[in-house]
This record gives structure tokens, sequence and C-alpha cells, in this order.
């Protein structure tokens, strides 16, 4: 008990401001994008699972969506899109040419978004329902509360380190 | 009736056509590639061809020359379609890329035309002012279309390091 109860705690408190207001930046580049539109729409909405605003530019954004079909020639954009985002963040694979490169097996087309960056939730369809996307998110904020998200791994395994480094002992 | 398209190219050029086709007012003429510029400015000035709607290229594995190079003409005024082909000498790998005289200077819009025909199919166009990739990125080595280019392969610029989580 003691502090070490509070802090955890708080990550838990932390964590479920974190899943209720995602900013999204939506990377589209294919089809799916109609599906995409149709699901932040008033018809199915969001919004109303807090991720309210698609944010246009990397830097305001913690959720990364994939839409669409990813090509050798873009793969270096979509590396630096998500290494400019700001920590922790998620992505999810929007439909299967984002997850696997669907039925494109050719000379351009990346096999699935996670040979350029981690993703965490991949969502298969082609294009996918948008009730499927909005399982997806609640898949996420699931994952956001039980601190899975690659980036929430990856944070605490840094803040682990520094503190063993350093000898810092919590009392 | 008057003399079709086809049959005024052929009039005029004799054996330069080496082979003509035509079916429901689709017209087809192969022409020497020695004569592809000289045959396309007479479609132009002569026969009303005003507009190059699309150039593109066939491969023909196993065949010699391998490559085959399709332009499709349009006139405006009169509604007419035309199809010129020609096959350039030279045949596979890289250094024996087949060339083929430029139509930029006939009808500009050739341009981005000939430079995806030079990407994809490795057919170089002489007198292109411009002739770069347009569809791959420039460290694509080779040129995807080719009929004996390897289905699997990729060429990545990027790849996640297998460390990282
Ligand atoms: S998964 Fe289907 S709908 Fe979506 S981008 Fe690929 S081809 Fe288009």
């Amino acid at each position: 008990m003691g502090l070490e109860f509070h802090t955890s705690r708080l990550a838990d408190a932390v964590a479920w401001g974190r899943k209720y207001s995602l900013f999204q930046y939506p990377f589209v580049t294919a089809c799916c994008g109609m599906e995409f539109m149709s699901t932040m729409a008033p018809k199915y909405d969001l919004a109303r699972f807090g991720a309210e605003f698609p944010r246009f530019s990397p830097r305001q954004a913690d959720l990364l969506i994939i839409v669409g079909t990813i090509v050798e020639k873009q793969a270096p954009v979509l590396r630096r899109i998500w290494e400019q985002m700001t920590e922790p963040k998620w992505v999810i694979a929007f439909g299967v040419c984002a997850s696997t490169g669907g039925f494109y097996q050719n000379y351009t087309s990346v096999p699935g978004a996670d040979q350029i960056i981690p993703v965490d939730v991949y969502i298969p369809g082609c294009p996918p329902r948008p009730e499927q996307v909005l399982d997806a998110l609640v898949l996420l904020q699931e994952r956001i509360q039980d601190h899975k998200g690659f980036s929430q791994v990856r944070l605490k395994a840094e803040h682990d380190k520094i503190i063993s480094a350093n000898k810092l002992v919590r009392r | 009736m008057s003399k079709t398209a086809l049959e005024k190219l052929v009039a005029r050029f004799g054996p330069v056509v080496t082979a003509q086709h035509a079916q429901h007012g689709n017209e087809t003429a192969s022409i020497q590639p020695a004569s592809w510029v000289e045959v396309a400015t007479y479609c132009r000035d002569t026969l009303g061809f005003d507009m190059a709607s699309d150039l593109t290229v066939v491969d023909y594995l196993g065949q010699e020359p391998r490559f085959e190079v399709v332009l499709h003409l349009y006139a405006v005024a009169t509604k007419q379609r035309l199809r010129l082909k020609t096959r350039p000498p030279g045949s596979d790998g890289d250094d024996e890329t087949p060339v083929i005289a430029s139509l930029f200077g006939v009808w500009p819009a050739v341009n981005w035309m000939e430079r995806e025909a030079y990407d994809l199919y490795g057919v170089k166009f002489e007198g292109h002012p411009d002739l770069r990739r347009i569809l791959m990125y420039e460290e694509f080595v080779g040129h995807p279309l080719r009929k004996d280019y390897p289905k699997e392969k990729r060429q990545p610029l990027v790849r996640r390091p297998p460390a990282e989580t």
C-alpha cells in the first residue's frame, strides 16, 4: 500500500482519461477512406467514443489510423509521421490492405503497415464495416486501460531502466 | 466513300507500314521504327490526328524484337481513331534497352506517357527532354512491368527494425 498503491491508481486514472480522448490522425490513402468517412459521420459517429477530432498534424495526435494501401514509395512518409507523433501513441490498421497488403501481391505494395511501424489493432475487411471500426476502437480502449499499447510498454521499460540505472528507490 | 486514314497512310508510306488491321472502324497500322516520327508527323499534319490519347508498351517475352510501342491517336474534328504500333530493335536486359525516337516534338502530351513507358518497361525514348522515372522511386532497380521481373520481388525503402516493439 502507500505511495505504490496510489501511483498505480494514478496511472490507471491517466489511462482512463487517455482512452476517452484519443486525437486521431487519419492517414487515408485509398478506397477504405469512404468507409472511414461514414464511420466519422453522424450515423455511426466515432465521436461517441471520445475520438472526436481528426488532427491534421501528427504532432497533435496520439492515434494513427492507417486507412488504405501503403506503397513502398510512401512508406518512409508513414514512418516519419509516426515518429513525429507525441508519446504515448497508438496505431490502428484499417482494412486488409493496411493490415497485410490485402490482395495486392506485387512490386509496389507494402505487405502490411506493421512492416513499417508497430500496429496495435488490425481491422479486417475490404473495406471493413463501420461496426468493425467501432469494435476496434473499443478494443484499443481496453488495451490502453490495460497499459498494453506498444508505446506504453516501451515507455514503461524506458522508465524502469532509468530508475534502476540511477538506483532510485521508491519509499 | 472517301478513303480511311489507314488507306491514306498505306498509300503514302507503302512498305513502311508492315502490317495493318481494320475492324468496325478501329484501324491499326504497324510501322517500321525508323519512320516512327515521320509517320506521326504525317498523321498529325495531314490526317488531322491532333490528340495523342495514349502511349504504352507491350512485352512479347521470347520474341525478337521483344517490345512493341503502341500509340493511340484521336482526331477531335472528325472523331476518328487510329492506332500505331512499332517494334524497336533491342531486346532484354537493362543494357540493351530498346531505343525509339520520342514523339515529344509532335505531341507534347506524350511527355508523361513516355516517362511511364520508360519507368515500367525500360523503353528508352531518344530526344525526350526529361526521361526520368515517374511512378516508381529513384532507388528502384529494373522495370517492374517486364514479364521477367520476379513477381515476389520487393525493393523496400524502409522497414521497421526487428528490435522495435
Ligand atoms: S482494404 Fe479494400 S477497400 Fe480498403 S484500401 Fe484495400 S482495397 Fe480499398
